[in-house]
């Protein structure tokens, strides 16, 4: 083969796939530990996150903020600031965004700083030659504000309720099962406010040549990224370049581009200069996405051997005026249990407060963990093993239409972690000095899916194999586990390999959010290797299925060649391409997964230890132990976080967001985090994608938090429906000292 | 960040001199520095006295010590004399704060923290602390921070030191070098004002006066622990804390000396609910009658209210553990 060979591989999700390519792979590297190849830039701080990497004569923008939560902004004292040493331009106007865009938004999110909404909103950029010079002139602007009517109190009695008629549904009487129950539970929790918390603040570095836009981003989507940006600036898509190859963790709050983009891009091309400007943590607590606070109303109907006749989920959540997102709390309810009568409804209230959006596991995190809490509560009233109640209450089919599953491991998450976690000899009721000490368990699930995706391989004549897709790396492990993919199929070791991402100008991939990163750029990948498989088979005169490639060798039936020779001089290049298709729709596919903790709660204080906890998932196919793994682990120990420590504390007079840092917004530390184990699953999913692999981002937090907040109640009887359960929460239920 | 000057001190004088001048002493700089980024605080020129001869922890002529100003959080929760002697000191440092801030901050930087009251870090917002005058936007905000005792209308902001509870309970004593080159000292327990009409007056320190070291007398009799009680288990304020020293005598309380952090707005202590517990048999009754002298005045606001069932069931159990202790 001596021509340049283009060709394109693209597959529609609309059968299973039960071939199980991977599995016929001879590398060995699919599914391993092996290291992130980027590691040892992040470890040694060479990694060019989007605010490491200075083009020349940048300056430096702050954003200023509203302080007052509904109103106008009537004037901006400008020449004042301006006159501080530095400071070049105050900008402000009807580009500025007002928030954040949605996850996959694709278009400009509500723009103006002329009206405010929340306090926190951006409303003016200062830029300076010095990032201190900028943030004295943000701090000093004078804003002169008319102060309008908000809401800010999203509990109030007389708060508008809207219902979309989409996120209701009913089935059966479940009025008459409550009544019919032999047992049952009807019980209110809420959850508070989350803050993404990525450790990366929101920034971006912008620089225009001639209408060329070249921006540098903390993003977790680029193929919709580049049209918000293109059109809250007016501009086409074609000139908008956003490079994000390092991001430093997104968790729902880099999906759509944030203020501090557009303001950079605006100053750039205002000032004819790069700008860039960077949040603050309390910028990016106020400026970006909140995860909405919930109120939760559960009612659970069982019959004498604990298996649910009805479950009653509704949920009120808040958003900012015309924003469509709501927190989808009850997205797992519908299909995890049994129960023929249901009620399941989502409420929204508009609240002058920082904007919704997805935040770590958008759903399921908040929805699952209240729902897991009250069938604790069930299996105690009924007096059945938490665990059994859920083996017995596992549905054949999706109960709420009928349709099949494409693989249930819920059964086999909980046997395993019941088995690893060693549930039958659990310490319940019992101390341990000051400690009293139990255990909870609850169930994970996560919805799941793909995106439409593209990747190009590149097999080099010498061997090496360059991959290329606009999809980012959120330190999720997406270099690492793309290069094990082309590795396992082309027979090339990982040394050998170069993987290049955020980059808008690569092929656009699903990008990274959902937990559907990893499946749809993966599988783009693969297919764009199985292409280049093809082609090499038919230089060789075998069948594809009939190839082995391992350490840089093709063999075929009784030949092995050196895959340079096989190839001449000419590169093979594939571009692959995953798309969603009748496989979404045809069946339930989901993730699952089992949580079990062990709890002390200081009989004295009220305070909380997690002393251990384990989890078990199955998400098909594991494509890199260790990420995956780690994966795990940090939902974990959100989930540590969500029962115990984190919440957003609102002002209720003005909405105003009064922990907006690491210091009060008490995300846990090390030490809240005993040794976690976490089990995988063996499963491969045909319907999910052909490589049989699944979301595995957010499994790892939905329901997490309920497993500690059962093992509270395990340890001292106090049932906390309202999260976090902070010492106060438990104190009045503690015995006397 | 406003700009400022940089002065890097030659000598205690030097110091003195510039910070009479209006310079803002700096060391560790692990509070001052954010507060200076968010504006919270705004000097115009820093002098530096980190290059200062005050890292010396030495033994005082009466048997007690004399910790530098300098001397870090770190190296002093390390030094041999206060983990054996002193024991509290060093469990409250260790209780403070990250290892990372330990190491940088310092011992008089630590005695002068500022509040971590929400509203105080916001300029957005009225603080009487702050911004002298503009009211408090924590009496009728988020105040689970916020005080139970000591408070006035005009503030309600809690100190966050454990170190300084700590010393409060061993009646430390801080060095102090004026400008005019005189040195004093003052008791810990007349260092801090209660916020009363002046919230943002929060020590004795005049213009000029610089920290040179705190004194701990000789160790004291008995039995000693310091205990924090917060929401995670490191890296946060406390919701409240006891540093406590009991001594037995035969089979009564011979010696009580208790500190709390995270109630007040200084490290408090009260002699009516120690003078309850001396000579008195340690039992139950003993021990809550003490809390109820404690936190008889005790002013919850919306938030806190918590803190009088938790400071309550956290000084019982710290008297029952500590005369446990003592009489074994």
């Amino acid at each position: 083969m001596n021509t340049h060979t283009k060709m394109d591989a693209h597959h529609v999700m609309d059968a299973p796939d039960h071939r199980n390519r991977l599995d016929d792979m001879a590398q060995g590297i699919l599914g391993t530990t092996m290291d992130r190849p980027d590691g040892p830039l992040k470890v040694t701080g060479t990694a060019t996150y989007a605010h490491e990497d200075h083009p020349a004569g940048m300056l430096h923008g702050v954003l200023v903020r509203a302080t007052v939560p509904r109103g106008t902004l009537d004037g901006t004292h400008d020449a004042a600031v301006l006159a501080l040493p530095g400071v070049r331009r105050v900008l402000h106007g009807d580009r500025f965004l007002r928030n954040p865009a949605q996850g996959t938004a694709n278009e400009a999110p509500v723009q103006g700083s002329r009206e405010i909404f929340y306090v926190g909103q951006p409303v003016a950029l200062v830029v300076a030659e010095t990032f201190e010079q900028a943030r004295h002139g943000a701090q000093r602007l004078v804003l002169q504000m008319t102060p309008g009517d908000a809401v800010t109190d999203p509990t109030a009695d007389d708060i508008a309720v809207e219902r979309d008629p989409d996120e209701q549904s009913s089935m059966g009487d479940l009025d008459k099962a409550m009544k019919d129950a032999a047992f049952s539970v009807d019980q209110t929790y809420t959850t508070p406010g989350h803050t993404s918390a990525a450790m990366e603040p929101h920034a971006a570095v912008a620089w225009w040549d001639g209408d060329k836009l070249t921006i540098r981003a903390s993003a977790q989507m680029l193929k919709y990224n580049k049209n918000e940006i293109a059109d809250s600036l007016g501009i086409d898509v074609r000139d908008v370049h956003m490079l994000a190859p390092y991001v430093g963790g997104g968790f729902g709050g880099k999906l759509g581009i944030s203020p501090e983009a557009v303001a950079a891009a605006l100053a750039a091309r205002d000032l004819g200069a790069p700008v860039s400007v960077a949040m603050t943590r309390r910028q990016v607590s106020e400026a970006t996405m909140r995860r909405s606070e919930t109120v939760q109303q559960i009612r659970l109907a069982a019959d004498a051997d604990g298996v649910l006749t009805g479950i009653g989920h509704v949920a009120r959540v808040s958003q900012l005026e015309d924003e469509d997102y709501a927190e989808p709390v009850t997205q797992a309810t519908p299909f995890l249990y049994r129960g023929k009568n249901r009620e399941i409804g989502l409420e929204l209230v508009r609240v002058n407060a920082t904007c919704a959006g997805s935040v770590r596991a958008p759903g399921e995190a908040v929805g699952l963990t209240a729902l897991e809490i009250a069938m604790d509560e069930l299996a105690v009233a009924a007096g059945i093993d938490p665990v059994e109640l859920r083996r017995r209450n596992i549905p054949e089919v999706d109960p709420s239409d009928d349709k099949p599953f494409s693989s249930h491991t819920l059964e086999a998450a909980l046997d395993d972690g019941a088995k690893a976690f060693g549930w039958d000899g659990r310490k319940t009721k019992t101390t341990d000095g000051d400690w009293l000490v139990g255990s909870g368990m609850s169930s994970a699930v996560r919805v799941n899916m793909i995106g439409e995706s593209h990747a190009r391989v590149t097999l080099n004549p010498d061997g090496t194999l360059l991959i290329e897709t606009d999809m980012t790396d959120v330190g999720t492990g997406t270099y690492a586990i793309l290069t094990q993919i082309a590795g396992e199929m082309l027979g090339v070791t990982p040394d050998r390999i170069t993987t290049v991402l955020g980059d808008s100008d690569l092929p656009e991939s699903a990008g990274s959010g959902g937990s559907w990163g990893a499946s749809s750029a993966g599988s783009s990948v693969f297919l764009a290797c199985e292409r280049i498989r093809q082609e090499i088979a038919k230089t060789l005169d075998c069948d594809e299925g009939d190839l082995t490639l391992k350490d840089g060798i093709a063999t075929a039936a009784n030949r092995q060649v050196p895959l340079a020779q096989v190839l001449g001089d000419a590169p093979l290049t594939s571009t692959g391409v995953i798309e969603p298709g009748k496989t979404s729709e045809a069946v339930r596919q989901a993730t699952f997964g089992a949580f079990f903790a062990e709890v002390g709660v200081h009989r004295v204080t009220g305070e909380v230890r997690v002393r251990r906890m384990h989890g078990s998932f199955a998400a098909g196919r594991i494509l890199n132990a260790k990420t995956a793994r780690s994966q795990c682990l940090g939902g974990m120990t959100f989930g540590i976080g969500m029962a115990l420590t984190e919440a957003m504390i609102f002002d209720p007079r003005d909405g105003r967001l009064v922990n907006g840092d690491f210091g009060e917004y008490h995300i846990p530390v090390n030490a809240d985090v005993p040794q976690l184990t976490v089990n995988f699953v063996h499963e491969r999913d045909p319907w999910a994608n052909p490589m049989q692999a699944k979301g595995i981002g957010e499994l790892g937090i939905c329901g997490a938090g309920a497993c500690v907040l059962n093992a509270i109640h395990d340890a001292c009887g106090v049932r906390v429906r309202d999260l976090p359960a902070t010492l106060d929460r438990i104190l009045d239920g503690l015995p006397e000292v | 960040m406003k700009s400022f000057d940089y002065i890097r001190a030659t000598d205690t004088g030097h110091a003195s001199a510039e910070a009479a001048e209006g310079a803002v002493i700096i060391a560790g700089g692990t509070n001052l520095l954010d507060l200076m980024k968010l504006e919270v605080m705004t000097p115009d020129a820093l002098v530096d006295i980190t290059r200062l001869d005050l890292k010396q922890i030495a033994a005082t002529d009466d048997g007690g010590l004399r910790i530098g100003t300098l001397v870090t959080n770190a190296d002093l929760a390390a030094h041999m004399t206060v983990r054996t002697d002193y024991p509290m000191l060093s469990q409250a440092l260790l209780a403070g704060a990250s290892g990372q801030l330990r190491n940088k901050a310092t011992t008089g930087g630590n005695l002068l923290q500022r509040t971590r009251c929400y509203y105080f870090y916001d300029t957005a917002t009225p603080c009487n602390k702050r911004a002298p005058g503009t009211g408090c936007a924590a009496m009728e905000g988020a105040t689970r921070l916020h005080a139970i005792l000591g408070g006035s209308d005009q503030c309600i902001a809690t100190h966050p030191s454990d170190m300084a509870v700590a010393m409060r309970a061993l009646d430390a004593v801080v060095e102090i070098e004026a400008s005019t080159g005189e040195t004093r000292h003052v008791p810990l327990s007349d260092f801090y004002l209660l916020p009363g009409d002046t919230p943002q007056i929060e020590t004795v320190l005049r213009r000029g006066d610089l920290i040179t070291a705190v004194i701990l007398p000789a160790p004291a009799q008995g039995v000693q622990s310091y205990t924090k009680v917060r929401d995670r288990a490191s890296y946060a304020f406390a919701m409240v804390s006891v540093a406590g020293r009991i001594a037995m005598d035969g089979d009564r309380i011979g010696q009580a000396s208790i500190a709390f952090g995270g109630i007040a707005p200084q490290p408090w202590r009260d002699a009516d609910a120690e003078a309850a517990l001396v000579g008195q048999p340690a039992t139950r009754e003993t021990f809550a009658r003490a809390a109820d002298i404690l936190l008889a005045d005790a002013k919850p606001a919306k938030d806190n209210a918590f803190k009088v069932p938790l400071t309550r069931r956290t000084l019982i159990a710290t008297l029952t553990d500590l005369c446990g202790k003592a009489a074994s």
